[in-house]
């Protein structure tokens, strides 16, 4: 493999426009439903018709075969209609997925208890899951059946999955061409959002937490989107800022303590710190496996985020181990402190924010700072991102991420290169996980699990390789929605897997993919994106 | 004599760990010569086969008293069976259609279909950690001596290691018989070497595919049956990292490559089992990763990999 991302392919699999009036396959149909019946039954019936129930002294087997039952035959409506659909009868589906949606729907908000026992399932949430599926096969069967009424003639499933793609190329051309003024009012839009109406401490944290990604999105992007390199273990730089920071900013430090100091330094000192720490640690981790093929490198940088995990769970002499560090003070503004709660000598030594400006004191306010202080360390994140890009060395990354060898081949150092994004990546890691430190005033390795990597990668990628809109976009899918959607926390982590897959499959390059060059040889003819080509005809 | 006995015990530990490994790295070896891809979601699928094992071994205790080694194969093919099926649709659900996308698309999906997995039987069965009593006891006794303390240290081969040794080799052998001297075997070594051109010879290859991850589910089935045996209890995270260190054992026995699959399996599990017994418990996950990044910077082929050459 020569870069370790290909640009953008079509999948093969596609089906092939083929005509609807062809003869009905009937047993082919049979089979088809057959089969899903069959493949859905022996999927469930072991893990969903069996539950392992822990009772006194060891465990026993409850049976939940009415789950398997409706789980079966939810596949077969659900694949049943998708034949319908292959085979044009778009009426009948639309009819049919309407009735079944309108019908969830209803005893979901009228029935009650009464009809609880009547749906397929007992959690409410995939009752109505079930019922969004149903209204998109009615919607679509619908859409069909409208374009083909007007164009008169009936329309192939290949081609319309082909304008899907088209048309999300074109947004994606889009917003990489008027990124400009999109991110404008995306920066408008966030330094507003503290002050907007409706706007509540709920709000402002997942606010906060959302940029928090954004910006870890935008640091990997450094290294992914732009370099080409598949870093599975950016957690690992995360954790690193997080404890440099922690362990020279909170008082409770056991590192603090051996110096012999009682107060931990101020977050705007410890902060670049963290920053070098974590740059120094890509470096150092980057140097002796930034030869490895893609996939490789992916999986050693995963072992590296583990060790790094392992460690500062079992080094307790300088991390506190699984205790974590507590007591980190949040960020003070011009030199005045924004904590409220202070004992008594410290108060002495330092005056407080709203003391100073002669406010009450207001937790609002604490998060609003937090708010801003995220802003401005992601827009850094972004602004370098996209100034880097015209310098030499962001010239050099893009390059290597398309072919390595012709990179070589003109005199680009690989390794040296890669290192550079390496460590710009892990040192933008290193801030976000200062921020995380002094937002959670506590760290424990807990917080720097793999899932958190997967998490982050999840963003870039999904958002578009090296689309910075497309970091922010996935961003509130993936973090935003989620949190604002509590109730469902047990389901949380299933959809986030499963949305993941899911928009690979529909859009294997990203949401927002449209890679053009940063630069091109010969104008905008030199080698035209999807997007030039589609308007071209 | 103590010495020998303890170096004894944690051989024969490290072994039936190994073993694990072993059965487990094929289906990751495989699949990446195959379709070269990391299918990261194995560990899961290992996973899901303890759970099977575990809802068997109960139903037919609840079904009354069976003949242990009759309980013990009806098991081992449930626990096959319905682990097959659920790698089968991993793969037809999840792969087949970015089989020609970039690498970075699969690997993403893979990801994402390990966290499904994992939330999806944390859903169904709960997070709490499942137990299973021992159902194999007894042993022979290896070597009787007395610790340091002056206390009997007796060093024993249980039944379980025996059978676990035993059923491992035998799958092992039906395995490399079933690719080397196979119609199924010879087209699966055919797509590997080359996919479209064993198309254009007649071989069905999305068939050949599922077969590969069919059987590589069904022998980390078993891995998960011997886990169970072995180490009596499951939860849903223990897919996460058995699957890693398995992928160890497959790039450091040369990935691509079965022979080094199960050898990388086996040094892993010594490894392990060596490093906790002599230096540190807690710090043997980092020496099993820095053994995978030592192989990947000095031996990137691993030990019996073939070279890979990059063609412009």
């Amino acid at each position: 493999m020569a870069a370790n991302i290909a640009p953008a392919s079509r999948p093969a699999g596609r089906p092939v426009d083929r005509p609807v009036d062809r003869p009905v396959d009937r047993r082919g149909i049979l089979i088809e439903l057959g089969g899903t019946a069959l493949v859905v039954f022996a999927l469930t019936v072991s893990l969903v018709g069996f539950h392992i129930k822990d009772i006194s002294g060891g465990i026993t087997l409850d049976l939940r075969f009415v789950d398997v039952a409706s789980a079966v035959a939810i596949a077969l409506v659900v694949r049943g209609w998708t034949i319908l659909m292959r085979h044009g009868y778009h009426r009948v589906v639309a009819i049919s997925a309407a009735a079944v949606a309108a019908l969830l729907v209803v005893s979901l908000l009228f029935g009650g208890a009464g009809v609880q026992p009547w749906l397929p399932f007992k959690a409410e949430l995939l009752q109505w899951l079930l019922a969004v599926l149903s209204a998109g096969f009615a919607i679509g069967a619908g859409l069909r059946i409208s374009r083909d009424g007007r164009s008169g003639v009936a329309g192939h499933d290949g081609a319309a999955l082909d304008e899907q793609d088209a048309l999300m190329d074109r947004v994606g051309a889009h917003v990489q061409r008027n990124s400009l003024w999109i991110g404008g009012v995306l920066f408008a839009a966030a330094a507003c959002f503290p002050f907007m109406p409706g706007v509540n401490l709920q709000y402002l944290d997942i606010g906060v937490l959302v940029l928090t990604y954004i910006m870890l999105g935008w640091g990997l992007n450094i290294v992914v989107g732009l370099a080409g390199l598949l870093d599975l273990g950016y957690v690992a730089f995360y954790a690193v800022g997080a404890y440099s920071f922690a362990l020279f900013a909170s008082p409770d430090s056991p590192l603090l303590q051996d110096l012999g100091l009682t107060e931990g330094i101020s977050f705007w000192l410890c902060l670049p710190f963290a920053g070098l720490m974590a740059a120094l640690a890509g470096v150092a981790l980057g140097f002796p496996v930034l030869r490895l093929r893609g996939d490789y490198l992916a999986i050693v940088t995963l072992g590296f985020g583990e060790m790094i995990r392992v460690t500062l769970l079992n080094f307790y002499s300088l991390t506190k181990g699984p205790d974590g560090i507590s007591n980190i003070p949040p960020p003070s503004l011009l030199g005045y402190s924004t904590q409220s709660k202070m004992d008594e000598e410290t108060l002495q030594n330092t005056t407080e924010f709203h003391t100073a400006m002669g406010w009450d004191f207001n937790q609002a306010d604490t998060t609003i700072l937090l708010y801003f202080v995220i802003l401005a360390m992601a827009l850094t994140t972004n602004f370098f991102t996209v100034r880097v890009r015209k310098l030499p060395v962001g010239r050099a990354w893009e390059a290597l991420r398309e072919d390595e060898v012709a990179c070589r081949s003109l005199g680009i150092n690989p390794t040296n290169t890669k290192l550079t994004a390496f460590g710009f990546g892990a040192m933008f890691g290193g801030f976000a996980g200062s921020f995380f430190a002094t937002r959670q005033t506590f760290v424990s390795p807990e917080s720097f699990t793999f899932i958190e990597s997967a998490v982050i990668l999840a963003i870039v990628v999904l958002g578009g390789f090296g689309s910075q809109i497309g970091v922010v976009v996935a961003a509130f899918l993936l973090i935003g929605l989620p949190e604002i959607f509590r109730e469902v926390q047990e389901y949380r982590m299933l959809f986030f897997g499963g949305s993941m897959v899911l928009i690979m499959l529909w859009r294997p390059a990203g949401l927002l993919a449209h890679r053009e060059p940063t630069i091109r040889m010969h104008g905008r003819k030199g080698r035209g994106g999807r997007a030039e080509a589609d308007r071209a005809t | 004599m103590y010495h020998v006995a303890y170096f004894l015990d944690q051989l024969i530990n490290g072994v039936t760990l190994g073993a694990i490994y072993g059965l487990v790295a094929i289906g990751y070896t495989m699949v990446y010569g195959i379709i070269g891809m990391i299918n990261f979601a194995h560990g899961e699928i290992f996973m899901i086969g303890t759970f099977v094992s575990l809802i068997v071994f109960l139903l037919l205790g609840l079904a009354g008293g069976v003949w242990l080694p009759l309980a013990i194969l009806i098991v081992l093919l449930a626990a096959m069976l319905f682990t097959a099926i659920y790698g089968w649709t991993l793969e037809r659900v999840a792969y087949r259609r970015l089989r020609a996308s970039p690498r970075l698309a699969a690997l993403i999906t893979a990801i994402g279909m390990s966290i499904f997995l994992q939330n999806y039987v944390q859903l169904l069965q709960g997070a709490r950690n499942k137990p299973l009593p021992p159902q194999i006891t007894g042993g022979v006794e290896v070597v009787n001596t007395t610790n340091r303390a002056g206390e009997a240290y007796a060093v024993s081969l249980s039944f379980l290691q025996i059978l676990i040794i035993v059923l491992t080799i035998v799958l092992m052998v039906v395995f490399t018989l079933l690719i080397t001297r196979t119609a199924l075997g010879r087209a699966q070594r055919a797509c590997e070497q080359d996919r479209g051109m064993a198309a254009l010879l007649g071989i069905n290859v999305d068939r050949t595919i599922s077969l590969t991850f069919v059987i590589g589910a069904s022998l980390a089935a078993v891995a998960g049956l011997i886990f169970m045996l072995r180490y009596g209890a499951t939860d849903f995270f223990v897919g996460f990292l058995t699957g890693l260190k398995a992928f160890t054992a497959a790039v450091l026995g040369g990935i691509g490559s079965l022979p080094g699959a199960m050898l990388g399996g086996l040094l892993i599990g010594l490894i392990e089992v060596f490093f906790a017994g002599y230096f540190n418990l807690e710090y043997k996950d980092v020496a099993t990763f820095t053994i995978l990044v030592l192989v990947l910077i000095f031996r990137p082929t691993g030990l019996l990999g073939k070279p890979d050459i990059e063609k412009v």
